[in-house]
């Protein structure tokens, strides 16, 4: 049986708030994540990168969560889909989500929705090559993609009237 | 007629949790002392186990180890005959049979554990394609290498070729695919003496999962508890192989006494779960001068794997549909599905549908060419009306209008001007890139086929709680296509009361009653037709017992189950599906009444192909369909998008790649799916013809749009190329060679 590395300690921020936990270095952040922090909303749909239900945001930038390994998230702030609502009030995007139906089943949905709000903080009125691009790399099997897209729109047009 | 909440896009009834990321899938349930498990799988496709060895430096005491010993009551999975074993004892069939399965807390061990489990196979000759297993060389499978077959006979197909102006033949083939639900299957078992069997678990079937459990303990009904957790999605994926894994995961469970996880990774769901059957189709179809069919002889196949698993019913379902809307005096349908040493294949929306109905659609297309009709022209010329018979001899009695449909869908996506736009421009220019546009027309049936309703006796249960709160319990379960909502919809609309007053019970088989599989496009049109009725009971009792009058409030209703309940204790509702008694089937003809109910469609596929590098683009895509009344709009139009969208992914880029009977491209890196940058703009349409027999005129809607997609794009590059598509997927590498061949 081949020896392990150590467990490191790793500290860092984690939908707003001090996190540390000890793991592998090469353990992957998706499992420590959902198994250390209880975080289960961050999800995992293939393992290798290629699907994005794992999306969390990492010092703002969307990662797949199954290819970072744990020793990367020190000193780093991390937002997952927990961390999107605040004191129970959706986020624009969530809300949209709902009334638009841009979640079906629901297992992509907390990584689309991070991908979606990343792309929002690139491009405040993204147009539909941007929302299409920006969510490339999140998957979706039940909705063909279209009530997302909507979903997106939606969210930037309620961000307008507020404005 | 006027509605309350049907018709209305209230919101997803768990659409809350679900964007929260509170949504509790099976694998984010943890339980005290809960174990992981593996399965180790057969290293060969056919052959006899000799010997299994646990090598390696690995601790093997501390696992619990699993075989077909293990099994207290029968090994198999039972579904519909009990061919398939849960463990193979002595042979293997198929290279991704499962053998021994692994117990241990720790899962990084429990991975380096299964590599060192070595199987020894004396292998035998394995067959893996139609014609090697309808050639019987080996014989695999029963006495012949069939599961089943069928043979639908209309008019007199023989006499009628010698009168036809034109006989067109053709072959086509359709290959494997992979559901590819973002969830992977997982579930957890807990065996106890007290409590028995329970399983948590991503699923569409708690009872057959139940069933399947109660054959393989030994155990009666109330021993066994199925409980569905949020499901990641299932198109038939999770219809019958759930079964495998909750009767693996109970295994363990019983032999360690602790509660088991099993979760497939991606690799193991794509290389081991059910997929669509490949499939092929010959045509053979008389039509006289002016395009008028005489006759259609179709002959189908289906390759369904190992094991019979849902073959059969996959097969019936693609035979009856394999004539489409059409009305033809003579038809003869022949099929069969055949065994090979694959993993079984099995349910995948549009259940066998979407294979034949490709065939047929091409082909009607070759058909117009030989005659020298439009594509259209020819179709118009034989669409079924109403009063008319359909190839299994069910006069249709629907107000079908598919004349208004292609209508309606070539206006939408200015059809006919494309069409010689395209025509003359991929004629004259030089450019690369070729533009085409096409369109398939179909039918396809809600609930299950012939006799199975009637069969199948579904039931469900609807109970007023006495501050008002309505509980609907049905087997029928949530993946993402919306019961929750639609179940809410309906019983609020019976009730006359808004969606949030209803609650739906998860479903558990210890508390829901058995309202049949949530497949077959029948949850909306015949499960929810007894939510009504459940309804309408409810309101019946209060009303008939004086508690409530009508013109009521929410708040006059709350208070008058109050008082109810108070008086005469529970206020339930039961309601048992009754078999309409005009709708006739004969089992042996294969003939009658097919289905309650069609949804009638047309769909249209604008592509343009860059015929250097033969790839495909799908510039837009028109989809209309009557499909009975609407429940809830944005819900349906989501239905059809996401079908579309696999439809799309069938006919050019889902392509499994085969090596002796193991899929090899078992990742989402190489098993390419539709991304959001690869689809065009879905454009989705409904007529409404309410349905005397479905809730508030409800049809069923699920797997129509993967019977269209495909034929419709294939029509669309031929088109565009020229090229003459037999066979789906259309991937790149395929197209190109079939380009050089037309320019050849």
């Amino acid at each position: 049986m081949p020896k392990r590395a150590r467990k490191i300690r790793v500290s860092c921020e984690v939908n707003g708030d001090a996190a540390s936990f000890e793991a592998y270095p090469m353990t992957r952040l998706l499992d420590v994540l959902r198994e250390e922090l209880k975080l289960t909303g961050t999800k995992e749909g293939c393992g290798e990168g290629e699907c994005g239900a794992c999306s969390i945001e990492m010092d703002g930038a969307l990662v797949n969560s199954c290819l970072v390994p744990a020793l990367q998230a020190q000193g780093v702030k991390i937002r997952t889909i927990e961390g999107l609502a605040i004191h129970g009030s959706l986020h624009a995007v969530q809300q949209a989500f709902i009334t638009h139906g841009g979640a079906q089943c629901g297992i992509c949905t907390p990584g689309m929705i991070l991908a979606a709000v990343n792309l929002l903080a690139r491009h405040s009125q993204p147009d539909d090559t941007q929302i299409r691009e920006g969510l490339s790399g999140n998957l979706c099997r039940c909705t063909g993609y279209m009530k997302i897209f909507e979903s997106v729109v939606a969210a930037v047009r309620r961000a307008e009237t507020r404005a | 007629m006027q509605t309350r909440v049907i018709g209305k896009s209230v919101p997803r009834k768990e659409g809350r949790e679900k964007v929260a990321g509170r949504a509790r899938y099976v694998d984010d349930l943890s339980f005290p002392g809960m174990l992981h498990g593996v399965t180790v799988r057969s290293p060969a496709a056919r052959g006899r186990i000799r010997a299994t060895r646990f090598e390696g430096e690995i601790p093997w005491h501390e696992f619990t180890v699993v075989t077909a010993k293990d099994i207290p009551g029968k090994n198999c999975i039972a579904l519909l005959i009990e061919d398939q074993p849960c463990l193979a004892a002595e042979f293997v069939n198929h290279p991704e049979e499962a053998i021994v399965l692994l117990a241990h807390h720790d899962r990084y061990l429990l991975e380096e554990a299964r590599r060192c489990v070595r199987i020894e196979i004396e292998p035998m000759p394995a067959i893996f394609s139609i014609d090697d297993s309808l050639a019987r060389e080996e014989i695999i499978w029963g006495q012949d290498n069939i599961f089943k077959s069928f043979h639908v006979e209309k008019g007199d197909v023989d006499g009628a070729w010698t009168g036809a102006a034109f006989v067109v033949e053709g072959t086509y083939e359709t290959g494997a695919q992979e559901q590819l639900y973002i969830e992977p299957q997982g579930m957890i078992a807990q065996v106890s003496e007290a409590e028995g069997v329970t399983v948590w678990g991503s699923l569409q079937c708690p009872h057959y999962v139940h069933k399947a459990l109660m054959v393989l303990f030994g155990l009666p009904r109330e021993r066994i508890r199925v409980v569905q957790t949020e499901t990641g999605g299932g198109f038939g994926g999770k219809e019958e192989y759930p079964s495998m894994i909750a009767a693996h995961a109970a295994l363990l469970a019983r032999k360690s006494g602790r509660p088991v996880k099993i979760i497939y990774d991606r690799a193991e769901d794509m290389v081991a779960t059910t997929k669509r059957h490949p499939s092929r189709t010959r045509h053979r179809t008389a039509v006289d001068r002016d395009g008028k069919l005489l006759a259609m002889d179709i002959d189908f196949t289906v390759d369904g794997g190992a094991y019979e698993t849902l073959s059969p019913v996959v097969l019936s379902r693609g035979t009856i549909h394999a004539a489409g809307p059409y009305a033809c005096p003579n038809v003869r349908i022949r099929s069969r599905a055949v065994a090979t040493n694959a993993p079984p294949h099995g349910a995948f929306r549009g259940f066998g549908a979407p294979q034949s109905v490709f065939a047929l659609e091409r082909h009607l297309d070759r058909v117009a060419e030989a005659v020298g009709i439009a594509s259209d022209e020819l179709r118009r010329r034989n669409f079924i009306h109403e009063g008319q018979t359909l190839a299994v001899g069910q006069v249709v009695k629907e107000k079908v209008d598919m004349n208004g449909l292609m209508g309606r869908a070539f206006e939408l996506s200015g059809y006919h001007a494309k069409r010689k736009q395209f025509a003359a421009e991929n004629s004259n220019a030089r450019g690369a890139i070729k533009r085409g546009i096409g369109f398939a027309s179909f039918l396809h049936g809600a609930g299950f086929t012939g006799s199975g309703e009637e069969y199948l006796a579904s039931e469900v249960a609807m109970e007023a709680m006495a501050d008002g709160t309505v509980h609907i319990l049905a087997g029928s379960t949530e993946m993402g296509q919306g019961t929750n909502t639609i179940f809410a919809q309906i019983a609020a609309e019976a009730l006359r009361l808004d969606c949030e007053q209803m609650k739906i019970i998860q479903p558990d088989t210890a508390y829901v009653p058995n309202s049949g599989p949530t497949v077959a496009s029948r949850t909306a049109m015949i499960v929810g037709k007894l939510v009504e009725t459940a309804g309408l009971g409810l309101l019946k009792l209060l009303t008939d017992g004086g508690f409530l009058r009508p013109g009521y409030t929410a708040a006059d209703f709350s208070r008058a189950c109050g008082e109810y309940v108070a008086k005469h204790g529970p206020l339930k509702s039961f309601v048992k599906y009754e078999h309409p008694r005009d709708l006739h089937w004969d089992d042996q003809k294969y003939s009658g009444d097919a289905y309650g109910a069609y949804a009638w469609a047309l769909y249209v596929a604008e592509v343009s192909v860059d015929i250097r590098t033969a790839e495909v683009r799908v510039n837009d895509f028109v989809a209309v369909q009557e499909v009975g009344k609407v429940i809830n709009p944005v819900l349906a139009a989501g239905q059809i998008e996401g079908g579309v969208a696999q439809g799309i992914g069938f006919a050019l880029y889902e392509n499994v790649v085969w090596q002796e009977g193991r899929m090899v491209n078992a990742q989402m890196t190489n098993y390419v799916m539709p991304t959001s940058v690869d689809l065009p703009a879905i454009r989705v349409y409904f007529e409404e013809i309410p349905y005397g027999r479905g809730p508030a005129g409800a049809k069923g809607i699920g797997e129509l749009p993967l019977d269209g997609t495909a034929p419709a794009i294939a029509n669309a590059i031929a088109h565009a190329t020229g090229v003459d598509v037999r066979r789906i997927p259309i991937t790149a590498e395929s197209l190109l060679e079939m380009l050089e061949a037309v320019h050849a």
